[in-house]
C-alpha cells in the first residue's frame, strides 16, 4: 500500500476512479479511499474530491467533510517530503524547540510552511507515540527519535537525494519495553489462548472474562465481560469487535509496543472476542501515526490466514468464520473516543455520537459492536491461556491483573513498564528513577496533575485510574507553561462539533496564556476556572469533558504557583496596547510616540 | 407497537411522556421550556450547542438527544445550569460577530433571544474576530459566515428535507466552518430561497435578500415575549 509518494496531478482522473473502485465503491470505505489518494498524489485535489463523490454517488461536500477533518489529509498540494515534529511538553523538555529551529534554518521556512521548491513541508503534529524517545518526528511516515539539531542537515541532504519510504523506525529507535511482567513473559505455544477459548462455548468465554474481573485498559475501566455480554445479546444482522489502536493520549505508547512486538497476542484477543460475540469481522483501528506498522501487521494477518487462525473455520472450529481488517486513521486524537472511532471506521468525520444508543447495541454500521483497547484484548488472550485465577492473582480486588504504564519525561529509565495494580506513584517513581519529581501528569493531559503530597496514592481503578500515560516533570519545569501546552493540544484536537469544546478550549488557552504571562488578575484566574468547569460539565464527549483537566488539576495541586503569577493590577486588559495597535502600526509604518519615551 | 405512557419529574413538576419522545419533546408538550439553540422541531437533533443540557439523575445530558424515561429526575432551571447555558451563549457570541443593534435578525435571532432570556448582558470572554467573507453570489440568498454558530440545521434541512445536500462542515475545532457543495459558492449551488434550509437558520447567517425589514424592529418574534414563551403558554393546558 505504501510506495514512494509521487506527484502526478495529471493522472488524477482515471487513477482516483480506480482507487474508489478498488475499495468496492463503498462509501463506508471513504477513509481508505482518501488516504490512498493522499498517499499517491500528495493531497486530495478538488478534481479528486469530485471524482470520488461521483463514483460513490455522494456529494462533494460530504467527501470534503471527511478529508478536511483529519490532520494527515490535505486539500492543497504540500511538500514532497513531510517532516512532522512531535509537539508535546515532554518533547520540549528534551530540546524539540532547538530541533525545530534547526529545521527552520536548514529549510528556510517556518513551522507550518512549505519550501519554495515544493520539496519539504515542515510542521508540528500532536504526540506521535514515542514520548520515551523525544524529540521524535515522522518523516514521510517513518519515525526518527531522539533528534538533535546536528541530525538535521544530514537528514535533509539524504531526503533531497531520495525521499524515504514509509518504513520501520530508524536505527536509533530502541524498543520501549523496559520491564515486562506476567502478561508479556512466559508465553507458551502460539495462539494458545485462542485455542483454549475455542474449546469452550462463547458464553463460557464471556463467563471466564467476567470472572477474571478484567476492566478496560484505555482508562475508563468498563468491565470487559459485561461489554461482551451486552454486545452478544444485542440483536443485529452482524456483530463486530473493534480494537482501538488509536492511542493518541500524549505520553502513551504501550499499544505501539504491543502491536510491534506482540501482534499475535493482539490478534488472538480480537479473534477470541469475535468468537465470544458471534462476530465474523474484527476491525483494528490503527492511528495514522503508526502507519509504518501497516506492512508488519498485514504480514502477521496473512500468516494467520495461512495457519488457519483466521478465515473459514478458525482453528478447525466449524461455524466460526472470522477475519480482521485494519483501518488506518489519519491524525485525529478524537478517534480514540469509541463513538468517534466508529464514525471514522464508516468513512466519516470523527465526531462523537450521542448515547444512547451505545455501541454495544448500535455500533459499526448500526450493528452491535464491542470496542476494546489493544491491551485489554491482550489481557483477554492471556486469561484464556492461563486461566481466570492466574489473572486475578495479580493486582487488587477491584483491579485485577497488571497494567502497562508508559513512563516519560524527567526520569532515568523511560519506557513501558508492566506493573501490578496497587503500587503507589512513589514506588513507580523509584522504579523508573525519578527521585525529585515535581509532579506527575498521570493518565495524560485528560488525566490529572498529581503533586508529591499524593505520591502515596495507588495506581488502580479504586484510586488513580490510568490509560497508561505517565509524564514526569522535574523540579525545574514550569508547571503552568506545561498546563498551557496541554491545553493547546486540546485546541488542536477538538473535533468542533459541540460549542463548549470547540470555543471553550480556545478561550481556555487564551486565559491560560494571560496567566502564564503574569498578566492575569485574581478575577481573571477565577474566570478561567469557571470557564474550565463549564467546558467540563457541558461538553458532549470525553475530550471536552477532560480538556480543562490540565488547568483544573494544576489549580488544585499547585494553587501557590498560580498565586505567584498574579498581576497586582486591579485590571489587566486581555489585549495589550501594542497588540491592539499592531494593525494600525503596520498600515502607518510607524508606532505612536510613547508618553514616557 | 404500543405507545407506553409514563411520567418523570422536572424541577419538582411531574411531566407526562410517551415512549419515543426525547426529554426535550416531552417537556415541550407539557409546557416546560428547556432553553435550546441548535434544535429545530422539524429536524433531527444534532446536539451541537449543548444549551439544552439538563441534569438527569445527577448527570449532565443534552435534552434534545436523551430519550424520556419513566421516573427520571431532571434539573432544568437551576442557577448552576442557567449560568452554564449563559456561558455557552457567550461563547457563541464571541466566536462569531454578532452586532445585535444593526443585525438584520435582531428580534428574530434565537441566539440574541437566549442571551436575553439567560441574563447575558455583554460577553465577558474575548472576541475571536473570525473575519470571514460574505457570500452574496446567490440572487436571492446571502451567506454571512461570521454569524454562523455551526448548529447544523441547514445541513440537516438541505440533506433530509430538500434532498440537495448543499451544506456540510469543513475543518475541525475552532477552525470548523460551514462549507458548500460544488465549487463553494452559494450562487453555483442548487440552493433556492424556497428551500427549508433557507428558513431554519437561528441567526443571520443564511439571509433571504430583500426580505429583511418586512417586519420592523420592535415587532418581531422575540421583541414582545421572551423565547420559549409559546412553549410555556401550553402549561396547564391538556396535551394535544
Amino acid at each position: 500500500m505504501f510506495a514512494i509518494q509521487t506527484h502526478d496531478p495529471a493522472a488524477t482522473g482515471p487513477s482516483v476512479h480506480d482507487v474508489v473502485v478498488r475499495f468496492g465503491a463503498d462509501r463506508d470505505r471513504l477513509m481508505d479511499i482518501v488516504i490512498e489518494v493522499q498517499h499517491r498524489f500528495g493531497y486530495v485535489s478538488d478534481d479528486a474530491v469530485r471524482e470520488i463523490a461521483d463514483t460513490l454517488g455522494i456529494h462533494a461536500v460530504e467527501v470534503n467533510e471527511t478529508v478536511t477533518f483529519y490532520a494527515f489529509l490535505d486539500r492543497k498540494p504540500q511538500g514532497r517530503n513531510r517532516i512532522r515534529l512531535s509537539k508535546t511538553p515532554v518533547a520540549f523538555t528534551k530540546g524539540a524547540t532547538a530541533v525545530a529551529e534547526a529545521f527552520e534554518r536548514a529549510l528556510g521556512v517556518a513551522m507550518g510552511e512549505t519550501t519554495a521548491d515544493g520539496a519539504f513541508t515542515l510542521e508540528w503534529t500532536s504526540d506521535i507515540g514515542w514520548a520515551d524517545q523525544e524529540p521524535a518526528a515522522l518523516v514521510n511516515g517513518s519515525v526518527v527519535t531522539e533528534l538533535t539539531p546536528a541530525d538535521v542537515a544530514p537528514m535533509i541532504a539524504g531526503l533531497r537525494r531520495a525521499p524515504a519510504e514509509r518504513g520501520p523506525p530508524n536505527s536509533r529507535a530502541r524498543s520501549s519495553l523496559v520491564q515486562a511482567g506476567p502478561l508479556l513473559l512466559g508465553l507458551h505455544a502460539p495462539a494458545a489462548g485462542l485455542r483454549a477459548a475455542l474449546a469452550l462455548t462463547p458464553e463460557a468465554v464471556i463467563e471466564a472474562i467476567t470472572a477474571s474481573k478484567l476492566r478496560g485498559r484505555g482508562g475508563a475501566g468498563f468491565p470487559t465481560g459485561m461489554k461482551w455480554r451486552l454486545t452478544r445479546k444485542a440483536l443485529g444482522k452482524d456483530h463486530y469487535i473493534a480494537c482501538n489502536a488509536d492511542e493518541g493520549e500524549p505520553g502513551t505508547f504501550k499499544d505501539r509496543v504491543l502491536l510491534a512486538e506482540f501482534p499475535d497476542l493482539v490478534f488472538d484477543g480480537i479473534t477470541i472476542a469475535g468468537y465470544a460475540l458471534g462476530a465474523r469481522l474484527g476491525l483494528l483501528y490503527l492511528r495514522g501515526e503508526y502507519a509504518y506498522l501497516w506492512d508488519h501487521l498485514q504480514r502477521g494477518l496473512a500468516a494467520r490466514r495461512a495457519e488457519g487462525l483466521l478465515g473459514v473455520g478458525v482453528c478447525g472450529k466449524t461455524g466460526f468464520d472470522f477475519d480482521i481488517r485494519i483501518q488506518l486513521g489519519a491524525g485525529a486524537y478524537i478517534c480514540g473516543e469509541e463513538s468517534s472511532l466508529l464514525e471514522s471506521l464508516e468513512g466519516k468525520r470523527g465526531s462523537p455520537r450521542d448515547r444512547p444508543p451505545f455501541p454495544t447495541e448500535r455500533g459499526y454500521l448500526g450493528q452491535p459492536t464491542a470496542i476494546d483497547n489493544v491491551e485489554t484484548l491482550v489481557c483477554a488472550a492471556r486469561i484464556m491461556e492461563e486461566g481466570t485465577a492466574w489473572f486475578a492473582g495479580f493486582g487488587t480486588k477491584e483491579s485485577t491483573g497488571t497494567k502497562l504504564v508508559c513512563v516519560s519525561g524527567d526520569c532515568e529509565r523511560p519506557g513501558v513498564y508492566e506493573i501490578p495494580f496497587g503500587i503507589t506513584i512513589n514506588e513507580l517513581l523509584d522504579l523508573v528513577g525519578a527521585p525529585d519529581a515535581q509532579y506527575v501528569q498521570f493518565s495524560g493531559p485528560s488525566g490529572q496533575a498529581v503533586a508529591p503530597k499524593d505520591f502515596g496514592r495507588r495506581i488502580a481503578y479504586e484510586d488513580l485510574s490510568t490509560g497508561g500515560s505517565t509524564m514526569i516533570f522535574g523540579p525545574h519545569r514550569d508547571v503552568l507553561e506545561t498546563a498551557l501546552q496541554f491545553t493547546d493540544f486540546f485546541v488542536d484536537e477538538s473535533c468542533g462539533w459541540c460549542a463548549p469544546c470547540r470555543v471553550g478550549t480556545t478561550l481556555l488557552k487564551q486565559g491560560m496564556e494571560k496567566i502564564v504571562a503574569g498578566r492575569a488578575t485574581l478575577a481573571d484566574v477565577n474566570a478561567t476556572e469557571a470557564l474550565a468547569s463549564t467546558v467540563a460539565r457541558m461538553s458532549r464527549c470525553g475530550l471536552g469533558q477532560t480538556a480543562p483537566n490540565p488547568i483544573l488539576t494544576t489549580m488544585r495541586s499547585f494553587p501557590e504557583l498560580y498565586e505567584a503569577r498574579l498581576s497586582s493590577a486591579a485590571f489587566e486588559p486581555l489585549v495589550t496596547l501594542d497588540e491592539a495597535l499592531r494593525e494600525a502600526v503596520e498600515i502607518r509604518g510607524d508606532a505612536p510616540a510613547k508618553a514616557d519615551a | 407497537m404500543g405507545t407506553e405512557t409514563f411520567s418523570f419529574i422536572v424541577d419538582g413538576v411531574e411531566v407526562a411522556a410517551s415512549s419515543g419522545q426525547t426529554l426535550l419533546e416531552a417537556c415541550d408538550a407539557a409546557g416546560v421550556y428547556i432553553p435550546r439553540l441548535c434544535h429545530h422541531p422539524d429536524l433531527p437533533p444534532s446536539g451541537t450547542c449543548r444549551v439544552c443540557t439538563c441534569k438527569v439523575n445527577g448527570r449532565n445530558v443534552a435534552a434534545c438527544v436523551t430519550p424520556a424515561a419513566a421516573r427520571m429526575v431532571v434539573e432544568n432551571e437551576t442557577p448552576a445550569l442557567t449560568a452554564d447555558r449563559r456561558a455557552l451563549i457567550e461563547m457563541l457570541f464571541v466566536e462569531g460577530n454578532h452586532p445585535c443593534p444593526y443585525c438584520v435578525a435582531s428580534g428574530d435571532c434565537e441566539l440574541q433571544a437566549l442571551g436575553y432570556r439567560l441574563g447575558m448582558t455583554a460577553p465577558t470572554q474575548p472576541y475571536q474576530w473570525p473575519g470571514l467573507k460574505i457570500d452574496a453570489t446567490h440572487p436571492d440568498i446571502y451567506l454571512d459566515r461570521d454569524r454562523c454558530i455551526l448548529c447544523a440545521r441547514c445541513i440537516e434541512a438541505s440533506r433530509m428535507q430538500d434532498g440537495k445536500t448543499v451544506f456540510g462542515f469543513e475543518g475541525r475545532g475552532i477552525a470548523m466552518r460551514l462549507s458548500l457543495d460544488g465549487d463553494g459558492k452559494l450562487g453555483d449551488s442548487q440552493m433556492a430561497a424556497v428551500d427549508k434550509a433557507a428558513h431554519v437558520c437561528p441567526v443571520a447567517c443564511i439571509v433571504i435578500k430583500r426580505d429583511s425589514y418586512r417586519v420592523p424592529n420592535g415587532e418581531r418574534r422575540f421583541d414582545k415575549t421572551p423565547i420559549g414563551s409559546e412553549i410555556e403558554a401550553r402549561r396547564g393546558h391538556p396535551r394535544r
